[in-house]
C-alpha cells in the first residue's frame, strides 16, 4: 500500500522518562485497513510507542500526522476524539456500572446535570454489541463479565466513538483459544471495514495468524518493518533479541530420587477437587490447563496460603500439616508465586531485603539482623542468578520485571527448598531472560530438588518437564509422560468438556 | 552508534540510576521534622526570653508525655498498615477501673494489676476484630474507642475518683533533672527504635506494611505480629493512662479525652506514612518535641487557642503534603 495516505505517520518520535530514553527516533507510516503487529522484548518501547499514538504518553520529540494532517495528542481523550482507541490488556472500567453505561462513559454528550437517556443508552449498546456480533446483556453490571467481555465491550467502544485506529496491547494473554479466535473474527472484520489495528502480543503464532505487517523494536528503536510473510520466526526473535537464538530450551539430565512431595484427594468446593499426583526429586513436573483451571489455586492450597479442605499433603513421605506459609517453609517448600507485584516483591523496600525475607533465622541468629550478613548473602545471590542492578540497596521496584523475579527467586533459593513450586516464572519477561531461568530451573532439578512448574505457555511444558499434569476446572485431566507430550494432547486435556460441547 | 551508548541504554531498562548517598539520607521525612523542630526552638526564644529555659521545656512536656508514649507504639502500628484510635479512650478506661478498684478497696498492686490487665484486654479485642474477623482497623477502633470511653463512663459517673497521696505527682519525680514521664519516653523510644530498626521484628512490621500478601507467601506471620502490636498498644496505653492518673491525682471518664489525635498528629508530623510501610520512631520522637515546643511557645506568647489549633492543623497538612512528596519521589 505504498501509494496510499498513512492514517498515522509517525516521524522521530522519541520518548524519555527521567533521564533514560525509552524510544529514539522512531518512524513508521500504519495505513487504513491492515492488522499491524509491534513485537519486541519488554522495555523495546512498543507499549511506550503504543501509549504516544494513543495521548497517554507526550513525546519528548518528533511529529505524528493522522490521514495527512499533523495532530498533537494532549490526552486520551483529545486521540479518543480523532479516532485513536487504545484497548488495555486488562480493561479499564467500572465494574458496578452496567455495560450499557460503561459504552457511553467518557463520551463527553449531554450537560453535567443533564437527564441520563437511559432507553436510548440502551438501545445504542445494544446495537453496537449486535454489530461485532457478540452476545452481552448490556444491562448487566461489568463485575460479572468474563475478561474477553470486558475487552468485547471495550471495542465496542471504540466503535461507539468510529475509531480509525485500534490499538489491542496484548489483548490475548488472558483469552482462551476460543475467545482469542473470535477476538481474531471481529479484528479482521474491522480490517475489512478500513480500520487500522495496532496488535501487542508476545505470541508469534498469534501475530501470524492475524497479522499483516509487523514492526519489531529493539532497546527503544525501530528496527524493522516487514509484511509478515517476509520473515522467518527465527529472523523475528533475532531481530527481537539482537542475536541469533541458541536452542535453549531443555532439560537436563538429572537422577529421579524419591517422592518428594505427594497430595492425595485434594480438595477446595469452588475451586478444585480430588487432586491427586506426586513429585519426585530432580524431577521438573508441569502443571498445565487453561488460566482459571485451578492450578494456582492447588499450589496455595499445598504452600498453606488458602488450605485445602479435604485431602492429605506429605513431604518425603510423611503427611504434614500446612496451615500458613511459614509451616511450609519450615518443611522445606517454596512458592515463587505467579503475581509477582501482588504476591512477590516489597516494591520499596531494597533489594537485598526483598532476597533475604524468608530466611530471617539466617540473617539475624537471636533477632537482631547481622547486615553484613544479609550483604554477603544477598550479593551471593546476584552474582550467582546474574541480577542487573544498580545497587543492593535501591529499591525493588526500580528494577526491571526479569530481575524482580530473578530476585524472588533468589529469596526462595536462599531457604534451600526440597521443593519448589514455579507458578508462571516467566510470564512477562525478556525472551532472554527467559532463557536463564530455563536453565536454572534445570540445574534446581539436577541438584535433586523437586520442581513443580505451573505454566500457560505449551512450549515451555514441553520442553522442560519430564511429566505434564493437566487441570481443567478445577479436576486434574491428565497425567502425560514425556514421551507422549505434545500441544495436542495438553490443549485436548485442558480444554473443558462442557465447553466444548456447548461450542460444537 | 556506539558500543558504550548502546550498553548505557540497555542499562537504563534494567534498573533506574542509583540515588546519591546523600539523597538517600537526607530527603526524607525526619530531616523535614527536625527543621521545622529547630525553627520552632528560635521562633519560640524570639518570642519570649522565658523559652530557652530547659527545665521550663521539660516541664511543659510531661502535659504530653503520655500521648507521646503511646505515639512511640501507635507508629509501628501505622507502619504495619493498620491504625488504632482508641487508646485515649483505653487510658481513660483503665485508669478508671484502676481507680474505682483501690477505692473500693482493693490493695494498691493489684488495682495497677487491674488497670494494665484490663488495658491488655482492650488490645486484645481490637487484634481479635481487625485480625480475626478482618475487619478494617479504622472502623474497629472508632467503634472501641466510644465504646472504651462509654465504660469507663459508666463506671466513673462523672465524678472524679481520688487516687491515693503516695500515688500522685510522677511528674513531679526526676532523675538526674528529668521528669519520670519523660524518661520513659525517652528510654521507649530508645527501645522501639532498636526494635523498629535492627530486629527481625521491625524488619517484618515494614515488610507486612509495604505489601501484607507478599508478606503472607513469604512466610511471614503477619497475622501474630499484628496481635502482638496490638496487645503492646494496649498495654502501654493503660500504663499512660495511670501515668496521667499520677499526674492529675484523680481520674474521670474523659481523661485524654482527644488523645488520639494528638498521637495521630504526632506520628504524621514525624513522616510515618499513612499507608504503611514507612515511618521511624526516631521521626515520631522529634515530632512530639515540636508539637510540645509550639504549643507551648504560643501559650508563652499569648496566642488565642482558637489560633493555637489553627496553626497545629495547618502543621498537620504541611507534614502530609511533605511527607507525600518525598515519598512519591522516592517511588518513582
Amino acid at each position: 500500500m505504498p501509494d496510499a495516505v498513512p492514517l498515522i505517520a509517525a516521524r522521530g518520535i522519541s520518548k524519555q522518562f527521567a533521564a533514560i530514553e525509552v524510544l529514539r527516533d522512531v518512524d513508521l507510516d500504519l495505513f487504513p485497513g491492515e492488522i499491524h503487529a509491534l513485537l519486541g522484548e519488554n522495555g523495546a518501547g512498543k507499549s511506550t510507542f503504543a501509549k504516544i499514538l494513543a495521548g497517554v504518553h507526550r513525546p519528548s520529540r518528533g511529529t505524528l500526522a493522522l490521514a495527512g494532517e499533523p495532530i498533537e495528542l494532549a490526552s486520551p481523550h483529545a486521540a479518543q476524539r480523532r479516532g485513536i482507541t487504545l484497548i488495555h490488556q486488562e480493561p479499564i472500567s467500572f465494574p458496578d456500572l452496567s455495560v450499557a453505561e460503561n459504552l457511553v462513559l467518557g463520551r463527553g454528550d449531554g450537560s453535567l446535570l443533564g437527564r441520563v437517556p437511559w432507553a436510548e443508552m440502551t438501545r445504542e449498546a445494544r446495537r453496537l454489541m449486535d454489530l461485532l456480533g457478540v452476545r452481552i446483556d448490556v444491562t448487566l453490571p461489568m463485575r460479572g463479565l468474563s475478561i474477553a467481555d470486558q475487552q468485547m465491550v471495550e471495542i465496542a467502544r471504540a466503535l461507539a466513538s468510529d475509531s480509525r485506529l485500534i490499538i489491542m496491547d496484548e489483548p490475548t494473554a488472558p483469552l482462551t483459544p476460543k475467545e482469542v479466535e473470535t477476538l481474531f473474527t471481529i479484528a479482521r472484520r474491522l480490517r475489512d471495514e478500513g480500520r487500522t489495528i495496532i496488535f501487542i502480543s508476545h505470541r508469534l503464532e498469534e501475530v501470524r495468524a492475524l497479522c499483516d505487517r509487523v514492526t519489531i523494536f529493539r532497546d527503544g528503536a525501530r528496527i524493522e518493518t516487514a509484511p509478515i510473510e517476509a520473515l522467518s520466526d527465527a529472523d523475528i526473535i533475532r531481530l527481537m533479541i539482537g542475536r541469533p537464538l541458541k536452542e535453549y530450551m531443555h532439560k537436563e539430565k538429572a537422577t529421579i530420587g524419591a517422592v518428594a512431595l505427594a497430595v492425595e484427594n485434594l480438595s477446595l468446593p469452588g475451586y478444585f477437587s480430588d487432586i491427586s499426583f506426586e513429585v519426585r526429586a530432580g524431577e521438573i513436573v508441569g502443571l498445565g490447563g487453561l488460566v482459571g483451571a485451578g492450578r494456582t489455586d492447588v499450589a496455595r492450597a499445598i504452600f498453606g496460603i488458602a488450605p485445602a479442605e479435604s485431602g492429605r499433603v506429605l513431604v518425603e513421605g510423611r503427611p504434614v500439616t500446612i496451615a500458613e506459609p511459614s509451616d511450609a517453609i519450615a518443611l522445606g517448600l517454596a512458592f515463587v508465586p505467579e503475581d509477582r507485584a501482588v504476591a512477590g516483591i516489597f516494591r520499596s523496600l531494597s533489594v537485598e531485603q526483598n532476597i533475604s525475607a524468608a530466611v530471617p533465622a539466617k540473617i539475624a541468629p537471636g533477632g537482631v539482623i547481622r547486615r553484613s550478613v544479609e550483604r554477603a548473602l544477598a550479593m551471593d545471590a546476584v552474582k550467582r542468578l546474574r541480577i542487573r542492578l544498580a545497587s543492593l540497596r535501591q529499591p525493588i521496584g526500580e528494577l526491571s520485571g526479569g530481575n524482580q523475579q530473578k530476585a524472588i527467586l533468589a529469596r526462595w533459593l536462599l531457604t534451600d527448598p526440597k521443593v519448589l513450586i514455579l507458578d508462571e516464572p516467566t510470564r512477562g519477561i525478556d525472551i532472554g531472560v527467559k532463557a536463564e531461568f530455563y536453565d536454572m530451573i534445570g540445574e534446581l532439578a539436577a541438584s535433586g530438588r523437586a520442581i513443580l512448574l505451573i505454566s500457560s505457555e505449551l512450549p515451555e511444558l514441553l520442553a522442560l518437564c519430564d511429566r505434564i499434569l493437566v487441570m481443567a476446572e478445577g479436576r486434574l485431566t491428565a497425567d502425560i509422560p514425556r514421551a507422549e507430550a505434545s500441544q495436542e494432547v495438553v490443549m485436548s486435556a485442558a480444554v473443558p468438556r462442557v465447553r466444548e460441547a456447548a461450542a460444537a | 552508534m556506539t558500543t558504550v551508548e548502546r550498553r548505557s541504554v540497555a542499562a537504563g531498562r534494567e534498573s533506574a540510576p542509583p540515588r546519591p548517598l546523600w539523597h538517600t539520607v537526607l530527603v526524607r521525612p525526619e530531616t523535614m521534622t527536625l527543621v521545622l523542630l529547630v525553627v520552632a526552638v528560635f521562633a519560640a526564644s524570639a518570642l519570649s526570653p522565658y523559652f530557652l529555659d530547659l527545665s521550663y521545656i521539660l516541664r511543659s512536656f510531661t502535659l504530653s508525655a503520655e500521648f507521646a508514649i503511646v505515639a512511640l507504639v501507635l507508629t509501628m502500628i501505622i507502619i504495619a498498615g493498620e491504625i488504632d484510635l482508641s487508646p485515649a479512650a483505653n487510658m481513660a478506661l483503665s485508669a478508671c477501673l484502676f481507680a474505682y478498684a483501690q477505692a473500693a478497696g482493693v490493695p494498691m498492686p493489684l488495682a495497677i494489676l487491674i488497670g494494665l490487665g484490663a488495658g491488655v484486654l482492650m488490645g486484645v479485642l481490637n487484634g481479635l476484630m481487625v485480625i480475626g474477623l478482618q475487619l478494617p482497623s479504622i472502623i474497629v477502633t472508632i467503634g472501641t474507642m466510644i465504646f472504651y470511653r462509654g465504660v469507663a463512663q459508666v463506671i466513673a459517673g462523672d465524678k472524679s475518683i481520688r487516687v491515693p497521696d503516695w500515688f500522685i505527682g510522677i511528674n513531679n519525680v526526676f532523675i538526674v533533672g528529668v521528669p519520670v514521664p519523660v524518661v520513659v519516653f525517652i528510654v521507649l523510644s530508645i527501645v522501639l527504635g532498636l526494635v523498629l530498626g535492627v530486629t527481625v521484628f521491625g524488619r517484618q512490621i515494614y515488610q507486612i506494611g509495604t505489601n501484607e500478601i507478599a508478606a503472607r507467601h513469604a512466610g511471614i506471620r503477619s497475622r501474630r505480629i499484628k496481635m502482638i502490636l496490638f496487645i503492646l498498644i494496649g498495654f502501654v496505653s493503660a500504663a499512660a493512662g495511670l501515668m496521667t492518673a499520677s499526674r492529675l491525682g484523680s481520674v474521670r471518664y474523659d481523661l485524654g479525652l482527644g488523645g488520639e489525635l494528638q498521637m495521630v498528629l504526632m506520628a504524621m508530623l514525624g513522616g510515618t506514612y499513612i499507608f504503611g510501610g514507612r515511618g521511624t520512631i526516631l521521626g515520631t520522637f522529634l515530632a512530639a518535641w515540636l508539637l510540645v515546643i509550639v504549643s507551648t511557645g504560643m501559650t508563652v506568647a499569648n496566642l488565642l487557642p482558637a489560633t493555637q489549633l489553627t496553626v497545629l492543623g495547618i502543621l498537620l497538612i504541611v507534614s502530609i503534603i511533605a511527607t507525600n512528596a518525598i515519598y512519591s519521589r522516592a517511588q518513582r
